[in-house]
């Protein structure tokens, strides 16, 4: 469980990035983050593995405050994804790139092998696992990035932007893999702009504005809210935007996926011929 | 007119063993917004480094067929030379941004061309303002977000004004609206200065609207080559991972259970419109 108590963090700059944060994140749950450029959304997650101490307040993970444990402690249970794939890539291949935390954390090289060839068969990566990261596409390196992260199994994984550069079935399988983890009980934070995506993904919605949380609830209830959304700088999901226009004439407007869009306008037209 | 026109264009970067783009045969008229899309890994990132000459001068690797640009053929023409007609802004802005505050590095291609003092200070005021960055201008491209370096990346060759501009997922670190606002400004560009646009992106949902032309990619080749509506229209190209709006899903969704709206919606107002036609007529 992740706990974040009343944190405010200032840069060096003097840039005041977080402010009166208050948040709980229990096992097992899928958030996302959302908000606009400059909001303090990646600045938060990174209190959540050590990356950042607060300048005042207190997070907790799993009880034990962050400014006793180690990033190297930490990493092990909170595995982060970073926006820039190229900020973490740095290895010859793919498959050693994969396999660099592993020997970091002292696994054998029987599980390192078998763990890497799980996640380079889980991001389709397969046939790259001996080219050079740098060699691959925009797209590509983000999985790789995320293999690296997977192959040691955290129990929260925390992806910051995980669908830049993705393509529809990409951030289609993506979508799956996070439920699917998810539901092995896995925690799973993520953030980004991504609206359509999160409609899809329908996942506890927390909204940032300038450094502080503006509301947080179920998708259904925070993407629908148009006046929170501007706050943010975010639009509705497309589906969305269609049902608050057709609100006048008595369709419901907590609407923000195809399926359920699609099953509302065949009850209101009643059955066609 | 024809301001790109590339003929049985094939590339192998150093190494490969397989082009990663192969047999592109592609005619860009002047004035053109194009939106150029396709799975990652499809080869429209080495297309657009053709369109300046990155490759095959800086890429080296094997390039087979036909390029010309502005009557240029790009074998024949050095990257300095290429660069003052067609602007490339990066997929990753941090590749590209290098000097120590955001005025030198918007005024840095200007002042490789040579051009006066003063007209340097009115461009890069004007692309400044263009982007929405007038604040930043002090700033060190490093130590920004990575939505502000964008704007950044696409002040930088702005200034340019180069004939086209080339826009690899210029917004993709940006928040929607910080995306639409983009999208805005590269708009205003194509219909004011007249300047080509080809926009890489995946998000059609945002990019459709401002869009005449676009070209779908797979495996190095290209798959679909017309108009956005047609493009949604087409199974073949849903097959791709090509990322549908959500209105043309919802058409599709609604198609298959028999209802048929009159034409494929491209953005969230046409949909309603088309809806709203439909409910309107059933209840008449």
């Amino acid at each position: 469980m992740i706990e974040v108590k009343d944190v405010h963090f200032t840069y060096p700059t003097g840039v005041k990035a977080l402010r009166e944060i208050c948040l709980a994140v229990q096992d097992g749950e899928f958030v996302a983050i959302m908000g606009q450029n400059g909001a303090g959304k990646t600045t938060l997650v990174k209190h959540f593995n050590g990356l950042l101490k607060p300048t005042e307040g207190e997070v907790f993970i799993d009880g034990v405050n962050t400014r006793n444990l180690s990033i190297a402690n930490l990493s092990r249970k909170v595995g982060f994804v970073f926006q820039n794939a190229d900020y973490q890539l740095f290895c010859e291949t793919v498959e050693e790139e994969i396999a660099f935390a592993l020997r970091n954390f002292g696994f054998d090289e029987k599980t390192i092998k078998k763990r890497v060839t799980w996640a380079l068969n889980l991001l389709d990566l397969m046939q790259y696992r001996k080219t050079s990261p740098f060699m691959l596409s925009g797209g590509e390196r983000k999985r790789v990035a995320l293999a690296s992260i997977l192959a040691w199994d955290p129990e929260v994984i925390i992806l910051d932007e995980p669908t830049i550069g993705q393509d529809y079935h990409q951030k289609e399988r993506l979508r799956q893999f996070i439920v699917q983890l998810n539901t092995q009980g896995k925690t799973v934070i993520m953030v980004t702009h991504d609206i359509e995506f999160v409609a899809d993904c329908s996942p506890r919605v927390i909204l940032m504005s300038q450094g502080k949380i503006v509301a947080e609830g179920v998708a259904e209830e925070i993407l629908t809210n148009v006046n929170l959304l501007a706050q943010a700088s975010i639009l509705p999901p497309q589906i969305t935007q269609i049902f608050l226009n057709l609100k006048d004439l008595g369709l419901p407007s907590k609407v923000i996926n195809v399926h359920e869009g699609k099953k509302i306008l065949l009850n209101f037209l009643g059955a066609p011929a | 007119m024809a301001i790109i026109e590339t003929k049985n264009l094939t590339y192998t970067y150093p190494g490969g063993t397989t082009p990663s783009i192969s047999d592109i045969s592609l005619t860009i008229k002047k004035g053109e917004f194009i939106t150029l899309t396709g799975p990652s890994g499809c080869g429209k990132t080495t297309l657009c480094r053709c369109f300046n000459g990155l490759i095959p001068h800086f890429y080296s690797g094997k390039l087979e067929g036909d390029l010309v640009v502005k009557d240029l053929r790009v074998i024949d023409h050095s990257i300095s030379n290429l660069a003052r007609h067609v602007g490339l802004v990066f997929q990753n802005p941090e590749n590209q941004l290098f000097a120590l505050s955001v005025e030198k590095d918007v005024a840095f291609g200007l002042e490789n061309v040579g051009m006066p003092r003063e007209e340097i200070r009115k461009r890069v005021d004007w692309a400044l303002q263009m982007t929405g960055i007038e604040n930043l201008r002090e700033r060190a491209p490093h130590e920004l977000s990575g939505g502000q370096q964008q704007r950044v990346a696409i002040a930088s060759v702005l200034a340019m004004q180069p004939d086209v501009m080339v826009l690899d997922e210029p917004t993709s670190f940006l928040d929607p609206l910080g995306a639409e606002k983009i999208f805005d400004v590269i708009n205003e560009l194509n219909k004011k200065l007249d300047i080509t646009v080809i926009l890489v992106e995946h998000r059609l949902d945002l990019a459709s609207k401002y869009t005449d032309h676009v070209i779908v990619m797979d495996k190095g080749k290209v798959l679909f080559d017309g108009g956005p509506r047609e493009i949604f229209a087409s199974e073949e190209v849903r097959m791709t991972g090509v990322g549908i709006p959500k209105a043309v899903m919802l058409y599709q969704a609604l198609k298959d259970e028999g209802i048929h709206l009159k034409e494929v919606p491209i953005t969230s107002k046409e949909a309603t419109q088309l809806i709203r036609e439909i409910i309107i007529h059933d209840r008449s």
